[in-house]
Order: C-alpha cells, then sequence, then structure tokens
C-alpha cells in the first residue's frame, strides 16, 4: 500500500493500528529480555495517571494555539490549579475541588489573554511571567492558609471506577464480568498483552481520566464541526480575513486562552487531589511544559495531544514501577527497533542526516542494551525529555502550527 | 524630555502598581503592609544587608545578560537554569583537580564553565537551525535531562568522600584556594565602616560588571552586536542585508550559554565546592530580571538589584513576623508582570504619537505645496 492510500485511513483507524504494532514490538522485546513489566496492567494505569495531566495541559494548549496565542504558561496555569484544586477539595469536597481547580487555572489564561490579547505583550514573555507568578502566588497562599508554604494537608478525590464488561466493574447492582482480566489470564501471546495494558485504562478509572478520553472526540467535534471551532481557528489562522468576515476575533482569542487556563487547572487538580493526595510544591514535574511538547507532537490536533501524552505518560509511569531499572533497559531494544525504522523511513525520504543521525543513535541504543543488563536510574528519568527531543528532532519540519500562531493582533490591523 | 518621560512612566508605574496589590494581598490575610515595608527598608539600610543584595543581585545580574543575548535576537533561552548547574558541576570538579597559580587557577575555571555554559546552549541552537525544534521547548527539555539526569549522575560518581560522607563532606571535592577568587571587601571599606558579620562582598561583581560592560560594547559598538539587533528587529532585512540568520541563531545561543555559565562560579567561590544542593532558579530568575530591564544593560542592574532586594528581604520578615515571607516573591511577579504589560503600552501610545506627528508633518508640507 503506498503512503498516500495510508494517510487517507481515517486517523481513529491508523493510531490503534500504530498502537497494536507498538504492543506487538513491545511485545517482542519481552519475550527476548525476560521481563514483563513493559505490558503488564499496573504500567498502564500508571501511564494513565501520569498522561492525563499532560494530556490535559496539552489540549489547553490546542485551545490556546488554535486562536493563535502561544501558551508557555501552561506550566503556571497547571501549578494554580494544583492550589486552587487541593483548597476546593479540602473545604468543599472532591468534586467542588475540580471545578475551584479549573477556576485557578482559568484565572491564570485570563491574565495570559489580558497581556496578550489586549496588551499585546510577546506571548512567551507573558508566559514566562506567568510561570514565575504562578508558584510564588501558590507558596504565599500556601503559607498563608496552611502554615507551610509547600504542603497542604491531605485532599480527598472522587472514587475510582471500573468499566462495566471490560474491567468487571458493577452496574446498578449487577457485577459484570471482567472481561479483559480473563484474557490477560489466558497467557496467549501478543493478544493477553493488549488485554492487560487495555485493563489498565478500564480500571480504577477516575473520572478525570475517563473525561480526559472523552475530550478528544468532543474536542475534535467542537474544533471542526462546529461554528465555535471555525472562528476559533480563524483567530489563529488568519485573523485579519475573520474580522473582515464580522467576527469577533478579540472573543475568540480570550476564549481559546481561558478555556486552556481551565484545561491545565483541571490537570493541575487531578495532580493534587489523586495523584499526589496533597498539594506540593513541585509536584506539577513539568507536565505543563510536557503538555505542551504533547501538543506540537501531535501536530495541534486533538487525538494527537493524546497520542503524545499517553507515549510520555508510559516512559514516566514505567519508570516509576521500574526500581531495578530492567524494563528501562529492555526498553533500549524498543527504542533501537524505533530508531532503526525512523532510519529506514528517512532513507526512503533520501533525507541524509536523517538516515545517519537515527542510525547512529539505533546502533548506540543497541550496544548500550548489549553491554549491560540494567540502566541507571538518571537515564530512566531523564528519558522522557530525551523522547520529547528525539521526536522534536525528527519530525518538527513535518509539523503545521497555526498559521498566525504567535504573532500580535491588534483590531483594524493597527 | 518627552522620551525620558515615556521612558520612565512604565517602570514607576509598575512599581506603584505593585506595591498596591501588594499590599492589598498582605492586609486580606491580616499583615500590616506598611510595617512590612519599613521591615524590609530599615533593614537594607545596614551595610551588611547591603553585601546580601550585591552578592544576590550578581548571579541575577549575569543570568539576566545571559538571557537578554537571546532576546535580543527574539531567540528565548529558557534554558540558562540547566547551563548554569551543569557548569558549575563541571568547573567545580575541574577545579578541585588542579593546584596552578592563582591566575591561571582563576581562569581555567572560567574557562571551563563558559565552555560548558556555551556547548550545552549551542546544542538548543544548532538543533533549532538544522532540525527546525523550537528553542523553547528544546531548552526546556535540556533543563529537565541536565538537573534530573546529568547532574544526578555526575554528582554521585564526584562524591567527594565515596565510603562514609556526612552533611559537611557532600559534594565535590573543595576547590583549593588558589583556585577562588577572593572577596573584596577590602574595596568597600575604603569607603564605609568594616563590614562586620563575617559577610564577604563576592569577587564576582567584578565579573559581573565586566560581563555588562562587555554586552554593552557588543551590542554599540560591535559588528556582531548590530548584526544581532538587526536580526531580531527584522529577520528578512536582516537576511536581505547578508546576515547570515542560521549562524546568527547558533551564535546568539552560544554566547547566552557562556554568559550562563558564568553564574555558578559566584556559590563556587563562596563554597569553595559544588553542593548536593546548589542553589536553584537563577536561570528562570534571570529571564524576569532581563524582561524588567528591558535587556538594557543598565536598566538590568535596577532590576537585578530590586529582585535582590526583595530575596534578601525574606529573611528580615520571617524574623520580625511582619508578614509571610513569600510575599516577596509574589512582589518580584507581579512587578515582572505589570511592567511587561507597561512596557507593551507605553510603546503602542509612543508609535501611535510619533505616527500621528509624522502625518501632521505630512499634511503641513502638502499645504505649503498647496499655496505654492
Amino acid at each position: 500500500m503506498s503512503m498516500e492510500k495510508w494517510n487517507n485511513i481515517p486517523a481513529w483507524i491508523r493510531w490503534p493500528i500504530y498502537a497494536l504494532l507498538g504492543i506487538l514490538l513491545l511485545t517482542i522485546v519481552q519475550g527476548v529480555s525476560d521481563v514483563d513489566r513493559l505490558t503488564k496492567v499496573s504500567t498502564s494505569r500508571e501511564m494513565l495517571r501520569w498522561a492525563v495531566p499532560i494530556f490535559l495541559a496539552g489540549l489547553g494548549g490546542l485551545f490556546s494555539e488554535r486562536a493563535g496565542v502561544v501558551n508557555i504558561g501552561l506550566e503556571g496555569m497547571l501549578i494554580l490549579g494544583m492550589w486552587f484544586g487541593a483548597w476546593g477539595s479540602i473545604n468543599y469536597g472532591p468534586w467542588i475541588g475540580l471545578l475551584i481547580g479549573i477556576g485557578g487555572g482559568a484565572i491564570g489564561g485570563l491574565l495570559h489573554a489580558v497581556a496578550t490579547v489586549t496588551f499585546n505583550v510577546d506571548h512567551i514573555i507573558s508566559g514566562v511571567a506567568i510561570n514565575i507568578l504562578a508558584p510564588a502566588i501558590t507558596r504565599y497562599l500556601s503559607d498563608e492558609v496552611w502554615g507551610s508554604p509547600t504542603t497542604s494537608p491531605a485532599t480527598s478525590t472522587p472514587d475510582v471506577y471500573d468499566l462495566p464488561i471490560l474491567g468487571g466493574g458493577t452496574v446498578a447492582g449487577w457485577e459484570s464480568p471482567d472481561l479483559l482480566l480473563e484474557v490477560t489470564n489466558l497467557e496467549l501471546p501478543f493478544i493477553s498483552d493488549v488485554a492487560g495494558l487495555l485493563r489498565g485504562l478500564v480500571t480504577n478509572l477516575h473520572f478525570v481520566s475517563l473525561l480526559a478520553i472523552l475530550l478528544v472526540p468532543f474536542t475534535s467535534w467542537l474544533i471542526w464541526r462546529t461554528r465555535f471551532g471555525l472562528r476559533l481557528r480563524i483567530s489563529g489562522e488568519n485573523p485579519s480575513a475573520g474580522e473582515a468576515q464580522g467576527i469577533n476575533i478579540i472573543f475568540y482569542k480570550y476564549a481559546g486562552v481561558i478555556i486552556s487556563g481551565g484545561l491545565a487547572g483541571l490537570g493541575g487538580a487531578f495532580i493534587s487531589t489523586e495523584l499526589s493526595g496533597l498539594f506540593q510544591g513541585g509536584n506539577s514535574a513539568g507536565r505543563g511544559f510536557i503538555g505542551l511538547a504533547a501538543l506540537i507532537f501531535g501536530n495541534w490536533r486533538p487525538g494527537g495531544v493524546l497520542v503524545g501524552a499517553l507515549l510520555f505518560g508510559y516512559v514516566f509511569g514505567l519508570d516509576l514501577k521500574d526500581l531495578d531499572g530492567t524494563a528501562s533497559h529492555a526498553l533500549l531494544l524498543v527504542n533501537t527497533v524505533v530508531l532503526g525504522a525512523v532510519a529506514i523511513w528517512a532513507a526512503t525520504k533520501n533525507r541524509v542526516a536523517d538516515t545517519v543521525l537515527a542510525a547512529i543513535l539505533a546502533v548506540g541504543a543497541f550496544v548500550w542494551w548489549l553491554s549491560a543488563d540494567a540502566v541507571p536510574g538518571w537515564w530512566s528519568n531523564i528519558l522522557p525529555y530525551v523522547l520529547v527531543l528525539l521526536v522534536l528532532v525528527f519530525f518538527a519540519q513535518r509539523l503545521r502550527m497555526p498559521k498566525a500562531l504567535g504573532q500580535p493582533y491588534a483590531k483594524g490591523g493597527r | 524630555m518627552r522620551k525620558l518621560l515615556f521612558a520612565l512612566a512604565a517602570p514607576v508605574g509598575a512599581f506603584v502598581l505593585t506595591i498596591i496589590i501588594s499590599s492589598i494581598a498582605l492586609w486580606m490575610f491580616g499583615s500590616n503592609p506598611f510595617s512590612a515595608y519599613g521591615d524590609m527598608l530599615g533593614h537594607a539600610a545596614k551595610l551588611e544587608t547591603q553585601v546580601d543584595i550585591l552578592n544576590r543581585a550578581t548571579p541575577l545580574y549575569i543570568s539576566a545578560v545571559a538571557a537578554a543575548i537571546g532576546f535580543r535576537m527574539n531567540l528565548f533561552n529558557i534554558g540558562v537554569e540547566g547551563q548554569y548547574l551543569f557548569a558549575f558541576l563541571i568547573a567545580a570538579q575541574v577545579g578541585s583537580l588542579v593546584v596552578l597559580p592563582q591566575v591561571f587557577h582563576i581562569l581555567l575555571i572560567m574557562t571551563v564553565a563558559v565552555l560548558v555554559g556555551a556547548a550545552y546552549a549551542g546544542i538548543a541552537g544548532v538543533l533549532k537551525v538544522t532540525r527546525g525544534v523550537n528553542e523553547v521547548i528544546s531548552t526546556i527539555m535540556l533543563n529537565a535531562i541536565a538537573i534530573t539526569g546529568l547532574i544526578a549522575l555526575l554528582q554521585q560518581r564526584w562524591q567527594a568522600d565515596q565510603e562514609n560522607f556526612t552533611s559537611t563532606t557532600l559534594g565535590t571535592n573543595p576547590i583549593p584556594e588558589s583556585g577562588l577568587i577572593p572577596n573584596i571587601n577590602g574595596i568597600v571599606e575604603i569607603f564605609t565602616r568594616d563590614i562586620g558579620q563575617g559577610k564577604q562582598l563576592t569577587g564576582m561583581l567584578i565579573v559581573a560588571i565586566l560581563v555588562g560592560l562587555a554586552y554593552h560594547f557588543l551590542l554599540t559598538r560591535m559588528r556582531f552586536g548590530f548584526d544581532l539587533r538587526a536580526s531580531g528587529a527584522n529577520p528578512f532585512a536582516a537576511r536581505a542585508g547578508g546576515i547570515p540568520p542560521k549562524r546568527m541563531v547558533v551564535a546568539a545561543m552560544v554566547l547566552s550559554g557562556a554568559a550562563a555559565g558564568l553564574i555558578g562560579l559566584v556559590e563556587l567561590n563562596e563554597k569553595a565546592k559544588f553542593s548536593p544542593n546548589p542553589i536553584k532558579g537563577l536561570g528562570f530568575a534571570g529571564i524576569a530580571v532581563a524582561l524588567l530591564g528591558r535587556n538594557n544593560p543598565g536598566g538590568m542592574v535596577f532590576a537585578a538589584l530590586l529582585f535582590a532586594f526583595l530575596d534578601v528581604s525574606a529573611g528580615i520578615l520571617q524574623n520580625t513576623q511582619a508578614a509571610t515571607k513569600e510575599i516577596v516573591n509574589i512582589m518580584q511577579g507581579i512587578v515582572l508582570l505589570v511592567a511587561v504589560i507597561a512596557y507593551g503600552v507605553t510603546a503602542r501610545i509612543q508609535s501611535r504619537e510619533e505616527a500621528k506627528a509624522t502625518a501632521e508633518a505630512l499634511r503641513a508640507t502638502e499645504g505649503m505645496e498647496v499655496a505654492t
């Protein structure tokens, strides 16, 4: 099948095929290197828990950048969401906590919108300012409210669910079968691995995780099929043309950036209420920035952002449970194969530099894999960031960002 | 005169607004803003506090210059943080391995720090021009890689006493006396009373001043500085004028990283080693200082002093309990955000006035033509 035909297949079919190929690769590598953690249910569960805030931040970035406003303030907005989410959940319970977290992030978004849209401050500069201001605000508030600048008391969080039938959840008192568990227990090669990874996505499911997954089709519909989405996009592609059609560009830019802050805030609230169970300074761990990387990786599309977030989340999640470094070691072999594939792909496109670079990296990963039984902790710590860099190194030129992204806009072209 | 008014309006306005907003924040949580400000100013009037402020302003200023070099051509080197910490560690290790005559030893350590910072920043520059990777994302990732990866690894390997380390022996081996820049208390004491409490004014202050002067001459007197500003102001015109854009990107990143490499030397000279918990955040604070000082060598001096004053004031607020010490970070954040907005507003008013003046001048000449 030619590349063109392949690209004509809808993305929602293409990506699962990529995912299956990826799992197949993981299965084979596991067979070779005697590790079972790569496709365990706990790994995919951790992946999802890591990916949700990354995804929400990335999706937030999508709303902002589709409207033409670069948002590196996502990290700050996520931190605001962390604090306000924790505060809300401690005082008013888990559900209100999430809402207040969204509100906290949205305030950060509003601030960014005022600076960039109304006052035409450079988008990166305003984002940097918000990233400096947000942790300062949360430290101050924590100190005043909880008597410690960096930690809060324990927060509360909504209960987790198992999806019925797939994950053995209960519906109206009826205990449904746990299909994926049964398939996992059959221990069939590959099929049970897929089931194990899938089961992590449907059991112990947090409301926000479910919401995050549902936001993908919803956002696609909103961005591509509605009047709001069209106007949002025109604000980021060609605001003057939109203005000529009578669209209130300023309004849509504000809407995009505030929604962006709200989503990042929800991601932050998820961290402080669900992941760490309390507000703790520094717990954002740069997820806002990684969300931005997921946005770029996903080429400014909702499904792509989710894939990017899951990919980065997988590496983080695997590292979390991989105390002896054997699973990350097995991952080196995966790196080898993937980089080898990139080298071949680049060679077919006559991109010499890419081919050479990918080949060198593939050989390096392979040699390392051969020469050691485990990788040290520092390597698994930096792997996600290295992955982000590598993805950008090989694919940055294939991406298409909104045309007027980062450009100042003034009504009437002043 | 009018121009000066414009230049001053934004920072003064930002300062006033910051005071108002922080006062509200203090008052909301039951602190008396006036007694807090009073404590801060009274504390800053002491010579020893001023030494602290200068010691803090020194790395902030160098960090600001590093960020400003990038900003001048619309490059955002968010990676100063990782560059200086990495350079600090390597320089401390290299410095501890040798004993040389003082001048050479100090120069060696500085050279290593500058080269490491430059090389690490250079990666982002090269990735940008060869692979089209946005430098904001790449420097953020390189920060994480340096801090959680490379530094963690090397620090462990270079741990001074591998067998039985205690909290005092943690870190790299101490650098011999010959590698350290002496303090410059003596110079200050010519004009003032003796500095007490064992405070030492860092010799790196002189380096920071030299860095500021070099930055000033680079921008105003050298071809490269002109190219840098031209590329930042209008990349297309600069390119048409024969300035190679790719080379400028890499050069600006490398230069920015070179300056970043010097930041950690302030702490290195104070502690004579890379301690396991070095002062972090100077890279990000430097970005704030650069923005506040509008990338101007003189403006950044004031901005660095202001930020240093606020940082140092945290201690006295904690002592007197006049307010939560975290308020100083809020003030830093607010002054930055308000100032960048104020700069944007004055720039817009100014350009509008210029346009108006031009239009009027044009109309006047047209009128003259009609008359003749």
